[in-house]
Parts: C-alpha cells; structure tokens; sequence
C-alpha cells in the first residue's frame, strides 16, 4: 500500500511545498473535528465549569447528568427509534423501486424503454413546487402518516441512473441474452444473475437513501405536525429554533439539573453520534457511487 | 420460450408480441412509472392554482380564475422582489466562492507524497457532507455565540477583540459565515469527482515534464488544471442551472430575526407565505415561476455544454 500512487516514481525528498501542504490539509482537517471534540467535552462537563467558559477541549468535572434528562425526557430516543424504523423501511422501498426501474430500461430489446426513462427523468428537472405537492399528500391521505416520509421520495431519478450505469457497465448483455435463449425468464435471469452480480451497488444506494432519508426534514416541517411523527432532525431543528438560540428546552418531567449550553451540547451531540460513528465505514461507498454517477454525467 | 428466438426476424411484429414476450419487464417499470405518476406527475394540475384566486374552502371548481393577475401581483410585490434578489445574489456568491474550493483543496491533496496521511485526511474531510443542516447550523450557533461561543471567547482571551463578535446575529458576518459553513461543508465532498479526474491523467507526461526541469506550480498550471477542464467546465454549467434553486433547510436552521433581511429567499417565501399563511395561490405562482426559470437554466446551460464540446447534462 505505501508503494501505490503516484509518489514512488518521485524522488522523495521533503521540501518546503511539502510541509505547507501538509499544514494547510491538517488545519482542514482540525475545522472538521475540533467543533466536535468540543461539544462533546461541553455536553459531560459540570454547569460551573461550562458557565465560567473554562471547557475547551477537555471536559472538565466530567458528568453525564445531561444526558441522563435527555433519556428520562424521553422525546429524542423515541425520536431516534421512529427515524431508524422509517429510515430501514424507505431504504428496502427505494432500492425495490430503483432496481425496478434500472433493470428493464437497460434492456435494448424492450419497446419504449427510452420513452419509461423520460417519463421517470422528467420530474429532476421540473417539479410542481411546494403548494401543489402539499394538497396531493393531503389528498392521498398522507398527512401526518409516516409514509409521507417514505412514498413520495421512495423513486429516485439520480439513484436509478447510477444503477443503470452500473448495470450497463458491469453486466454484460451476452451474458443475459445467452440466458434468456437459453430460456430463462426475465425474473430468473434478475435474482440470479443480475443481483448477485449487483451487490455493491446495492450496498452503495442504500447507503445513499438511508444518509438522505435520516438528514431530510424539509418533508416533514411540511407534511408532519404530529410530534410523535417527527423524524429527529425535525426535533432538533424545532428544539434549535424555538429555544432562539441560547436555550433548548426539555419536558418539565426530565428533571433537567444541566444549564442549557449543557443540555443543548448534549442534544447535539445525542443527534450527531450516530452518523460520527458509522461514516467513516460507509464513505467509501459513497465515493463510490459519486464515481459511477460522474461517468454518466 | 421459443418466441425468443423468433424476436430475430425482420418482420414487423405488433405491440402485443412484445408485451407478451416482456411482460415481466414492463411490469417492473411499471412500479417507478406509477411511484412517479401518483406522487410527482399527479402534483402538476395543481399549478392551475396559479391562474386563480384559490380558496382552500371552495377548491378548485369553487375558485375563480384570474389569469396573469396572480403574477402581476408578485412582481410588484415588495417580499417576493426582495426573496428573488437574495435567491440570486447568495447563489452567485456560493458559486463564487463555493466553486473553487474543492478544486484548490483536490490540487493540494493531489500533491501530497504521503498516502496514509492523505487517505486519514480525506475520510475527515468528507465528514461535513455526512451531517444534516440542522446539526451543522446548531453546531455553528454553539460555536460562534457572542458571548460563550468556542470561537468569540478564544479570540477575546488572546486579545484580538473585546467584544464578541455576532457571527450568525448580525446580517453581514451572517452573510459571510452562511456562505463560509457552506463552503466547509461541501469543499472536501466535492474533491472526490476532481481528484478522479486527476487519476486519469496520463503519468508520462509528469515524467517527461519532469525530465524538462518543470517545477510543481508549473506541473499543475500545464498538465493537471487543463487535465480536469472538462470535469470543471461539466460541473460549473451544471451549477449555473441551479441558480434559482435554494435549500430550504439550509435556509431555515441559519435564520433568525436579525438577519431575516438576507435570509428571506424563495424557498422561505414560498413557505411562509403558502403553507404558513395559506396564500396557495401566490405561493404556487413563485413556485412555478421559480421551476420554469429553473428548467430553462438547465435546458440552456446543457445547451452550452454540448456547444462547448463537453458531454451534455440531459
């Protein structure tokens, strides 16, 4: 691994370019982490401590009381159980439907395929807006139902073109067609063929509807008033507003002792952890996906 | 299966061959075709709101239909004008000074000779991208607050300042840091594409240039940024299509009552004065006003690209 890249064909001798290099990436590198190392040392630091600004780093009288309330409040864990029930369910609903689409549109012999991609491209470039879209959910019967989080975002255009470019670029269509001659059907030749070989790209677009469908609360500022409905980021993003930036309030029954900076470090460090953890296993998935995507254009 | 084989002929064969030979492919189209036509296609009659003065109580047939009147009235409207204005201008300054940043940030990782070093750098950069809006904006709140803020209290205790500075209270440092978080969040995303494009260069010709005595800054300036032109030039039209657009989490998890002046963008209009307000009509004439620039945009800057050379967008 050392040996890859570029660099062994250089002559390597560290120069000043080198250094600065390093310094600047490493300085990025510290704005990506340190704003967390330090809401993560508020959220289990002592209220004095906290309130005579003398927490940096490093908490200081290290306690858990805070997010001792957060638990015994109860609004975010709840929250945080709905969102990864509705998060598991949107992703197996959209890799279904992604499939669903990229699978027969790579298809030369199937008549109109070019017609049932524009028909299902069309909406990326032209969408009816807020107003219009808000009186059909309520029309289906969506508002305040979960599914108004998992229906209407389930087919993603963007998501069924990187497949289809998978799919196109790694399976190739000999292969099904001998098959197919061969007399298999459509449905055989996809779950036993074209599936297995799939596995990454699977992986990849889950991965990118489950982070999409966690991070989105635009959806549900709009469709959802019913606060057990509410996926977490909509609790926390009304916590952050209302509480007009200093102060984030908890029920009276949570018994809070912590000040607000403490509870409110805390609030974001209970919503952040979750991503902060899996990411760095995850992400190169993604940069997959991103690569597959930037081939089709 | 037998009609497999017989699909080869050059006969002429009717509809009705072909969705019987495939119909198990068109039934599977069938499910995006019908997600798509129930919860996107069945929105636009919709739009006819547009062209009416819609009263949520009497519904469509109840309505009036008014024409251009609708129209008329956001364009001379004070709040509309104002929201279009910043819609524009921070776009442009994202652009500005969103658009440059990974390439810089993709040249310098480029550059760097130690690959453990770069691969730990990378996965930390990418970081940002993998938060939500909310998280980052009450990240930022925590940190840059007047008074207890990381940021403010750090800079009074060295004694650059002595009063704590409104980062996010005040509209111009609100401007500059709304468009700066932006920038962090997306600068080390948006270096995977650029770096791509820089793994496809052909390693010769640093080789040669190198045996011509060419320097760094001179291997950059003549072989990588015109080896990633096309990419930029594909991305950077990509993004004039999308000045119109705005992000409304964006937006809402940065606002607040002393820089509403700067925040008040499309994406807020239309919120308040649809959903929160109940003016349907008005709200669904910016928005479709907004789609139809917006599609524009993208039809012309795909246009271009082709013109350009470059691949096109649609």
């Amino acid at each position: 691994m050392i040996l890859s890249k570029g660099s062994s064909h250089r002559k390597i001798s560290v120069n000043i370019a080198d250094i600065v290099i390093v310094i600047i990436i490493t300085l990025l590198c510290l704005t990506c982490i340190l704003p967390f190392v330090h809401i993560a040392a508020k959220s289990i630091s002592s209220n004095t401590m906290v309130l005579s600004k003398s927490v940096y780093l490093v908490p200081k009288e290290v306690t858990f009381s805070a997010y001792l309330s957060i638990f015994r409040d109860g609004t975010l864990t709840n929250s945080m159980v709905y969102t990864v029930y509705m998060t598991a369910i949107f992703t197996v609903f959209g890799m279904i439907v992604t499939i669903c689409g990229a699978y027969p549109t790579t298809k030369k012999r199937l008549k109109g395929r070019n017609f049932f991609t524009y028909v299902m491209l069309f909406t990326l470039y032209f969408s009816a807006g807020l107003i219009p879209e808000y009186l059909l959910m309520k029309k289906l019967g969506l508002l305040n139902t979960m599914w108004v989080l998992v229906l209407p975002l389930m087919f993603s255009p963007y998501n069924m073109l990187i497949m289809k470019s998978y799919l196109q670029s790694t399976i190739h269509e000999s292969l099904e067609e001998s098959a197919f001659l061969d007399g298999a059907t459509d449905f055989q030749i996809l779950f036993r063929i074209v599936l297995p070989l799939s596995k990454p790209i699977i992986a990849t677009l889950s991965l990118f509807y489950a982070v999409g469908r966690w991070n989105a609360y635009a959806d549900a500022r709009y469709y959802i008033t019913k606060r057990a409905l509410q996926p977490i980021q909509l609790i926390l993003s009304n916590m952050v507003l209302s509480s007009s930036v200093d102060a984030i309030s908890l029920h009276e029954s949570a018994e809070v002792k912590s000040t607000p900076e403490v509870i409110q470090a805390a609030t974001i460090m209970f919503a952040t952890l979750p991503i902060i953890c899996i990411y760095p296993f995850i992400q190169k998935y993604f940069v997959k996906g991103i690569m597959i995507g930037a081939i089709k254009g | 299966m037998a009609t497999g084989k017989a699909g080869r002929t050059v006969r002429k064969r009717g509809i009705l061959y072909y969705l019987k030979r495939d119909w198990r492919l068109y039934l599977l189209v069938m499910v995006p075709i019908a997600c798509v036509i129930i919860f996107k296609y069945a929105a636009y009659p919709g739009l006819r709101m547009a062209f009416m003065d819609y009263k949520p109580a009497k519904g469509y047939s109840g309505s009036e239909w008014v024409g251009f009147e609708t129209f008329r009235k956001i364009f001379t409207d004070a709040d509309f004008i104002r929201a279009i204005k910043n819609s524009i201008v921070f776009n442009l300054l994202d652009l500005i000074v969103g658009f440059p940043a990974p390439i810089i940030l993709a040249l310098l990782l480029n550059e760097l000779r130690y690959p453990r070093f770069k691969k730990v750098s990378q996965t930390i950069l990418y970081l940002p991208h993998f938060l939500s809006w909310v998280i980052v904006a009450s990240v930022a709140y925590t940190l840059l607050k007047p008074e207890t803020g990381l940021v403010n209290v750090w800079l009074m205790n060295i004694g650059v300042i002595d009063k704590g500075i409104p980062f996010l209270t005040d509209k111009l440092y609100w401007a500059v840091s709304y468009l700066l978080i932006a920038v962090w969040q997306n600068m080390g995303w948006g270096t995977i594409i650029y770096l791509a494009a820089m793994t496809s260069i052909n390693v010769e010709l640093y080789e040669s240039a190198h045996l011509d005595g060419a320097n760094r800054l001179q291997n950059i300036w003549y072989i990588t940024l015109p080896g990633i032109k096309s990419t930029t030039i594909t991305l950077l039209i990509m993004n004039l299509g999308r000045i119109m657009g705005s992000n409304f989490e964006r937006l809402e998890s940065f606002g607040n009552v002393q820089v509403k002046e700067f925040q008040y963008q499309l994406a807020i209009y239309i919120y308040e004065k649809g959903l929160a307000a109940g003016n349907f009509s008005r709200a669904t004439a910016v928005g479709l006003f907004s789609s139809l620039v917006g599609l524009i945009l993208v039809i012309l800057s795909d246009r271009f690209a082709k013109s350009l050379g470059e691949e096109g967008l649609i």
